[in-house]
């Protein structure tokens, strides 16, 4: 579904990416983890073409991101994407919120847009909340709008970066029982976090990055019987003392 | 001098309002096609496509650099001349104020629209939108709504510059008033009915602004 071979990225003279080679089977749930500024936000980014790569390919569902005659727009509209900020549209409502591109990017009818927002806001915990305006929701109400904001264009892939990090932690289930509940569902997911509970729930899979590296790529057992590296060993230590 | 005499503003009263309309009219026109414009310049530069965004900075640092007045006189003669035929002062000097005021709108908005977080931007690409989709339905909306107030002031000065038509002798309210001051020999009564009517909407506008502004940042 998802292919990054030899990916890299340079700002300038400093490389955020270098040789990245990963992959996201249908229905398969990725977790990738790493210390601050490793690159997971750029190669996710890369995912979905809101970064260009300088080097190697990447292509969703065998359609090549950085290639010249694909349409970036459409194929966009098939990969979800969650962010750590939410980054909700403030100046519509939920329900809009989740209707806009259904109606730009899929020219759905309204009524069959709405329908669609309002079984998805339901999904998501949050149907009475359809008429409010973002700012007047908490965090965790806000990641859930993100996400059935992406879910409402039938991806066939959801990135998440850092989908909880911003969050208080009395929220932060909330968004992780959605994000199992899609997981579960067999939603191809490529999750950047460091909630280790939510990997050895749903993942397949962990990669764990370093300066720009994918320095381990591994079975979530195996990852987690820590027989991998030692900077990952000492990551994961670090952050599951916290 | 002698006494101050109402009597001249009500018995010219038909006269002082067209005066006033052609004001107004020249105030929202102007308004209205400045920021079209300017929003279309701010956008151009913005993209940052090769030459026609620097064709797009050129012009704002033109129009910016020059007095009002002498854009208006120069499109007094300049815009018969390119058309090839009369056009009454009224649009030469409603086409001065356009170009003028997009160059100051156009930085207004260049600003607004800066002022949008870049995540903005990626979660509308990211569901698909094109870059004018995401300018249209996402950006824009925000930042304008972040800029009325700046864009209102702008306007009350506006409102106070459509008396520089005076220069081309469009009969706008303040040239209205000084004929009838100079044919009846009133000239205090009628300027300062004039300046009360000038410090009256612009005040006004100033303090909606005002309101606005606060309701905003709240
Ligand atoms: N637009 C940019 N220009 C220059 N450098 C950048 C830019 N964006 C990111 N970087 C740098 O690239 C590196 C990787 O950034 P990235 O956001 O991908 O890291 P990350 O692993 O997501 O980190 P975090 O856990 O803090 O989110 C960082 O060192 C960052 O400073
Ligand atoms: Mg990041």
């Amino acid at each position: 579904m998802i292919e990054i071979n030899h990916a890299s990225k340079w700002y300038g003279d400093f490389q955020v990416l270098n040789d990245c080679t990963t992959r996201v089977d249908k229905g398969e749930v990725v977790v990738i983890c790493g210390p601050s500024g490793s690159g997971k936000s750029t190669l996710i980014k890369c995912v979905n073409g809101l970064e260009s790569i300088g080097s190697g390919d990447i292509s969703v569902d065998g359609s090549k991101v950085n290639g010249r005659k694909t349409n970036l727009n459409q194929l966009r509209s098939r990969i979800g994407m969650v962010f750590q900020s939410f980054e909700l549209f403030p100046h519509m409502s939920v329900l809009d919120n989740v209707m806009l591109g259904q109606l730009k990017v899929l020219k759905r009818s309204t009524d069959e847009a709405e329908q669609r927002a309002q079984a998805l806001l339901l999904q998501v915990g949050l149907a009475d909340h359809a008429y409010k305006y973002p700012a007047q929701l908490s965090g965790g109400q806000q990641q859930r709008v993100a996400i059935a904001r992406g879910l409402a264009m039938d991806p066939i892939a959801m990135l998440f970066d850092e989908p909880t990090s911003a969050l208080d932690p009395e929220m932060i289930n909330d968004v992780l029982d959605v994000m199992v509940d899609l997981a579960q569902d067999g939603m191809t997911m490529m999750v950047v976090t460091h909630e280790m509970g939510f990997a050895q729930k749903v993942a397949d899979r962990i990669v764990f990055m370093d300066e720009g590296r994918i320095v381990e790529d591994s079975p979530k057992d195996e990852f987690f019987k820590a027989q991998g590296s030692e900077r990952a060993k000492e990551f994961l230590s670090k952050i599951l003392t916290h | 001098m002698g006494d101050f005499d109402y009597s001249v503003i009500f018995d010219n009263l038909p006269l002082l309002i067209d005066g006033l309309k052609v004001t107004f009219l020249l105030t929202i026109l102007a308004v209205v096609g400045g920021i079209v414009l300017g929003t279309l310049l701010a956008l151009i530069r913005i993209a940052k496509v090769p030459v026609i965004s620097w064709v797009a900075a050129a012009y704002v640092n033109f129009f910016r650099s020059l007095p009002l007045i002498l854009v208006i006189f120069w499109l007094y003669f300049l815009v018969p001349l390119f058309l090839g035929r009369p056009v009454g002062s009224f649009y030469s000097v409603l086409i001065a104020f356009i170009l003028f005021e997009a160059a100051y709108y156009s930085e207004i908005i260049r600003a607004g629209i800066s002022s949008i977080r870049s995540g903005q931007v990626a979660a509308g690409r990211a569901i698909g939108l094109s870059y004018p989709q995401t300018m249209r339905y996402i950006v824009l909306p925000q930042a304008f709504r972040s800029m009325v107030p700046v864009l209102l002031t702008q306007a009350i000065v506006l409102f106070q510059d459509t008396s520089l038509v005076y220069v081309v002798g469009l009969k706008d309210f303040l040239v209205s008033a000084e004929l009838i001051a100079n044919r009846d020999q009133r000239l205090v009564e009628m300027f300062v009915l004039v300046a009360i009517v000038y410090f009256f909407f612009s005040f006004a506008g100033s303090l909606y602004a005002r309101h606005l502004q606060r309701k905003l940042s709240v």
